[in-house]
């Protein structure tokens, strides 16, 4: 079959590579018919997060038709089936799993070891995410074993379209959490740094859990133009100050809730020097992520506000302000998307037509054509925003 | 090394069989050579600032030698980083401080003037490699701001934000 491959930094292939194989009685194999690029892909693209090896098959956005079963699925997927596939790997039958915290399994990830000695407990295994994460084998390709099959997939109806329900895997559920955690109430103010796939999933998912104002924070105008659209306040930061407009805006008490939608790898500007200070450290291996916008989310957060992070660290921050974050009784909520916990809920509202997240796809193209994208999609080029691929 | 990498898979995971073309950019494999130029020559100039001051006939200027060796190594280093062209441009920089450097040991007093001109002949090379590699870098990644797409039609919700504000007080 044909996969993109990982090859090292800034080099995917698409590679013709041995198909997946049947290896426990719950695994599955589906015939993927559409995947993404996800926006934390763009870290293994630029080897931002350690533990990636030359020959790993990328993706983890990805749905399909089931065309061959274990013999421990006990029915509960057959050939024929379609299903989106959770990017998080869930047993669903350990303490955490029972619990709801789905990215946590403590059984799929088959790098227990590994993780165990760099996390100090192993997280849940994730497709295509680095030997972290379980080393198992991403969804861009033709073909993907499902592991914990049973438990691991979202069944869809007939009648919606891959592009409505391809990002319950991922973006849509990450996006939804990230305002879920923020506990919205009546009258809140939400502001969200960063209008990639999951920003702008997260404005809409604040928008329907009762937000009355929604600030997006980016400095690309594309990105903005379809924050707006989705009922957001645009803030372009290189045009004006984030402090400054957000205390406009809410009287001067600054947001109560605080999404990072950037993660590790927040942009670089003259205008805001500490991001040059963490560009410089991140190039000497002096330190992991650069954590600007955790530092303009702990300052500008109003008292006892929330702050939710689902952009992606991998590891050290520098000069993080956390006696602030104490004193202003900050809470702080973060992971990996427990994407089991959402997806009823999340379903129900596509097949009901509250949301459309299609609306965020600006490319389509096959295969072959993702090493190219991999980069349209890191320049911003073309005004890219989500590409999906068609195997 | 699709060999070496498929011994690192799990016994059963898909391994590669034949792999597709590279899509680096000539950019951005220029800026990758380069860049690891730039480390080892600046860790030579680190490392043995002498045998650069006696070639060039400046002996007891091992202090500049090594100071340029750090700025080789920075700039090599922002070279194979994701921040590619800030890296190649540095190098062009610093290749016109190099040059003008040179051109203070061209004088007659210099026993060593033939090895500065051989100096200054290379360096020039590499200045030429330098410009075309941060030239290319620069157009490779831009982005075209005239071919901006504008999203204010896409709003998400199919019947409008009005309704979703709506849902959202019914829930």
């Amino acid at each position: 079959m044909r996969a993109l491959v990982w090859h090292g930094k800034e080099d995917i292939r698409c590679d013709t590579v041995s198909d997946p194989e049947i290896e426990h009685p719950r695994d599955a194999i589906i015939k993927v018919t559409s995947c993404a690029i996800c926006g934390s892909d763009l870290h293994l693209f630029h080897n931002a997060i350690p533990a990636m090896l030359p020959g790993d098959i990328m993706g983890h956005e990805m749905m399909g038709e089931v065309v061959e079963t274990g013999s421990g699925l006990n029915g509960s997927l057959t050939k024929g089936d379609r299903i989106v596939v959770p990017f998080t790997i869930t047993c669903g039958q350990c303490e955490q799993c029972k619990r709801g915290n789905f990215s946590v399994c403590e059984r799929s990830n088959r790098k227990k070891a590994l993780a165990d000695k760099v996390f100090g407990h192993a997280t849940a295994g994730l497709f295509g995410y680095t030997h972290l994460t379980g080393g198992y084998p991403g969804g861009q390709a033709e073909f993907l074993r499902v592991p914990f099959a049973d438990t691991t997939h979202i069944k869809i109806p007939d009648g919606l379209s891959d592009e409505q329900v391809l990002f319950l895997g991922d973006i849509f559920p990450t996006g939804w959490q990230a305002a879920a955690q923020c506990e919205i109430e009546r009258g809140d103010t939400v502001a969200i740094w960063g209008c990639g796939p999951v920003g702008q999933m997260a404005i809409r998912s604040a928008i329907l859990l009762g937000a009355e104002q929604v600030v997006a924070i980016d400095c690309l105008p594309e990105r903005l133009s379809m924050a707006e659209a989705g009922g957001a306040i645009p803030l372009n930061f290189e045009e004006e100050s984030v402090i400054e407009r957000l205390n406009e805006l809410t009287g001067g008490k600054g947001p109560q809730k605080c999404i990072d939608a950037v993660g590790l790898e927040s942009h670089v500007s003259l205008g805001q020097p500490d991001t040059l200070y963490d560009r410089a450290k991140q190039m000497l291996l002096l330190e992991n992520d650069r954590p600007h916008v955790l530092r303009e989310m702990i300052y500008v957060c109003r008292p006892a506000g929330i702050i939710s992070i689902p952009g992606v660290y991998s590891g050290l921050v520098d000069k993080l302000p956390f006696g602030m974050a104490m004193n202003k009784g900050l809470t702080f909520r973060m992971g990996q998307t427990h994407v089991a916990r959402w997806t009823d809920d999340l379903l129900k509202r596509i097949e009901e037509g509250q949301i459309d997240p299609s609306f965020v796809i600006t490319h389509t193209v096959g295969l072959e054509d993702g090493p190219e994208m991999y980069r349209v999609f890191r320049d911003k080029q073309d005004s890219c925003i989500k590409v999906v691929l068609k195997p | 090394m699709n060999v070496l990498a498929n011994i690192t898979r799990s016994k059963r995971d898909p391994k590669i069989i034949r792999s597709g073309p590279s899509v680096v950019p000539t950019a951005d494999w220029m800026a990758r050579n380069l860049g690891w130029f730039s480390i080892a020559l600046g860790t030579a100039q680190l490392i043995m600032p002498r045998r650069f001051t006696a070639f060039l006939g400046t002996r007891g200027h091992e202090t500049i030698v090594r100071a340029f060796g750090v700025r080789e190594i920075a700039a090599g280093v922002m070279s194979l980083s994701v921040d590619k062209q800030a890296g190649l441009w540095a190098r062009v920089a610093g290749d016109a401080l190099d040059l003008a450097t040179l051109r203070r040991a061209l004088h007659r007093g210099n026993r060593k003037r033939g090895n500065v001109v051989i100096a200054l002949g290379l360096v020039g090379g590499i200045a030429a490699l330098d410009l075309i590699a941060a030239g290319a870098a620069q157009k490779t990644h831009a982005r075209d701001s005239r071919k901006r797409r504008d999203f204010s039609d896409r709003s998400g919700f199919p019947h409008g934000i009005a309704a979703a504000r709506r849902a959202s007080a019914g829930t």
